[in-house]
């Protein structure tokens, strides 16, 4: 695909037809139009996950093992083998079928209510066995598939269906730092966090990832790419205020950056 | 089938397993079951499998979970509690049409509910197989795996504290070192990027889209598939002496062995008993226990409980003839399930006081 049609002048009649959505879609996404909420960042950070398998021309070799979330929709929209495992389970589907077919490339898709809540024992174990997969974190800090209630790495003060005025530390606890907790583990091998809410982080994002995919490959020990992604519907933002939120609520305390390299 | 050699039901079982072509085991220690995991544990990196020491029954079973897409012959196991703590998997694992083995070494016998009943959520069953000794379960193991490829279900193995610890003298089969053939739906990474790449999904498979994945449709399918084994997968039953028996005593597992020897001496004695021992838990050999009753005046359930495999008997003899329970729970302190009561004099007492 050229690049021009990025940079269209609306002062003069497009050289082209105007291109569908299914133009701008990796390879290995087969269903572009998705049902997710206007302003989601999941789709972005699926995308990126794609786009960095394809490059890495690991495609027929992958097969990612899906949690449940909004994303899970995506599961049935790709072009790579995918296991569709449990609520907080993946990291141990995923360690089965490392340990079965140590020469596959396996990667787990999973949300903070999925990989923070339900299964923090799971992917900690994973890490600190030093598991060869790699982990993607969607992180946005609430329970969106169910309409926006409080998770584990909601913020401080972040207001949600169950924290009405904000997280209180004293009625609901600390958030948790899911990468931080997984860096300070022997068995992490590359754990970075990133973001979609502009264009330099979702380069970022897709840079983390290949470095992660590249850790994986080298046979390095586990990999989590967590991934701060908007979730305007779930808090109760209009869609264009997403990434501002962000970068105001969920930036400021995980932290953005590479935590621990091979 | 190597000479017969002098060795514990677990590692019977975890020979009968690798030979039958496990190639992935893993568990998390703990009583009656610990040993079936060491043992495949030494035996499985032989044949290059992998035995893994889990840290909880949850990853266990998602390592099973996992190990199965592959299309490697996987199993897992535990103790009833720690079954429990598997049962969320375990329902997800047979809408999505995985073969798995799990070995139950149970504590007593309070879980004849948890195993025949689908102990999770939904509405599903598994094959539940339950041998009376060691002989018995090395036979059973091998038809565990053979039944969960054929089915591509979850089947249990369903034993006891004296199942996994009674030394016996056995034949077990040779292993052999031969990977098994991996199935065509199994996952290796190699569909990707074809157009059609595989999904193993306990929510089905089928293209997110305008026409929809239908998720009501993939439920249909899972329990049309379960009423298939519930109707193709052959019931198996022990019985003896119900020809012309004024009773019939229906007993399962180890227990059963002891019910049955206590109806042979009282054969012996002069008395018209006879007993039905169910190999296959589920499905439930109803025919057959129907018409192993069908001559009697009664028939009377012995099982180290509260009364659970009593209901599967009255369902089986759907009122022909009077079901007594004469059970019980049956612990020692150790709370392993080794039931003080398996004792042919008081079993033996107990049939006596329910002849008609």
């Amino acid at each position: 695909m050229s690049n021009d049609r990025l940079f269209l002048s609306t002062d003069m009649p497009p050289s082209e037809p105007a291109a569908l959505v299914d133009d701008f879609t990796p390879s290995l996404i087969t269903q572009a139009n998705h049902h997710l909420c206007p302003g989601c960042g999941e789709p972005i950070a699926i995308r990126a996950a794609m786009e960095a398998i394809e490059e890495l021309e690991l495609a027929h070799s992958t097969i990612t093992v899906f949690g449940i979330g909004c994303y899970t929709a995506f599961a049935h929209n790709l072009d790579v083998e995918v296991v569709q495992a449990l609520h907080g389970r993946a990291p141990s589907v995923a360690t089965g079928i490392k340990r079965m077919l140590p020469e596959g490339f396996v990667v787990t898709v999973q949300g903070d209510g999925d990989m923070v809540n339900e299964g923090l024992q799971e992917v900690l174990h994973a890490a600190a066995r030093g598991e060869n997969i790699t982990c993607l974190l969607l992180n946005n800090g609430v329970f969106g598939e169910t309409g926006g209630q409080m998770t584990t790495t909601t913020t401080l003060g972040q207001r949600t269906k169950t924290s009405i005025e904000g997280r209180d530390p004293h009625q609901h606890g600390h958030p948790i730092l899911l990468s931080d907790l997984a860096a300070t583990l022997d068995g992490s091998a590359y754990v970075a966090r990133c973001a979609v809410n502009n264009a330099g982080n979702v380069a970022r994002t897709k840079r983390y990832i290949t470095r992660a995919y590249e850790s994986q490959m080298a046979g390095a020990g586990f990999s989590l790419v967590e991934i701060l992604t908007m979730c305007p519907t779930g808090w109760f933002v209009d869609t264009l205020e997403g990434p501002d939120y962000l970068q105001d609520t969920l930036a400021p305390v995980h932290n953005i950056g590479e935590l621990k390299t091979p | 089938m190597s000479d017969r050699v002098l060795i514990e039901g677990s590692e019977a079982m975890a020979r009968a397993a690798v030979a039958a072509g496990c190639r992935f085991f893993t568990g998390y220690p703990m009583t009656p079951f610990t040993e079936l995991l060491e043992h495949m544990g030494a035996l499985l990196p032989e044949v290059n499998g992998v035995c893994m020491n889990a840290e909880s029954e949850l990853e266990a079973v998602g390592m099973a979970w996992g190990a199965a897409t592959t299309g490697h012959l996987a199993a897992t196991g535990s103790t009833g509690q720690g079954l429990s703590l598997m049962q969320e998997s375990l329902s997800e694992i047979t809408n999505a049409r995985l073969p798995l083995v799990v070995f139950n070494m149970a504590r007593g016998q309070g879980d004849y509910f948890q195993a025949t009943r689908g102990g999770g959520h939904g509405d599903y069953r598994h094959i539940v197989l339950a041998p009376m000794d060691v002989p018995e379960a090395v036979e059973l193991t091998g038809l565990a795996f053979d039944l969960a490829g054929q089915w591509r279900t979850p089947v249990m193995v369903l034993g006891d504290y004296y199942l996994a610890h009674t030394y016996q003298a056995v034949s077990v089969p040779s292993i052999d070192a031969t990977a098994p053939e991996v199935p065509d739906w199994a996952l290796n990474g190699s569909s990707g990027g074809s157009g059609a790449a595989k999904i193993l999904s306990p929510l089905g498979g089928g293209v997110e889209g305008e026409e929809g994945f239908d998720l009501g449709a993939h439920y249909a399918a899972c329990a049309a598939h379960i009423q298939a084994m519930a109707t193709g997968v052959e019931p198996l039953i022990d019985s003896g002496f119900c020809d012309d028996a004024d009773l019939v005593v229906a007993a399962y597992g180890s227990v059963g062995k002891f019910v049955r020897y206590a109806c042979l001496r009282l054969r012996d004695a002069g008395h018209r008993v006879g007993y039905v021992r169910p190999i296959t838990l589920w499905p439930f050999p109803s025919e057959a226990v129907h018409n192993a009753a069908a001559g009697s005046a009664k028939v009377a359930v012995y099982e180290q409980n509260m009364g659970q495999m009593v209901d599967d008997v009255r369902l089986a003899t759907l009122g022909a003839v009077p079901v007594e329970f004469i059970g019980g729970p049956s612990w020692d302190h150790s709370g392993f399930g080794i039931g003080p009561d398996i004792n042919v004099p008081d079993i033996s007492e107990r049939i006596l006081e329910a002849m008609p």
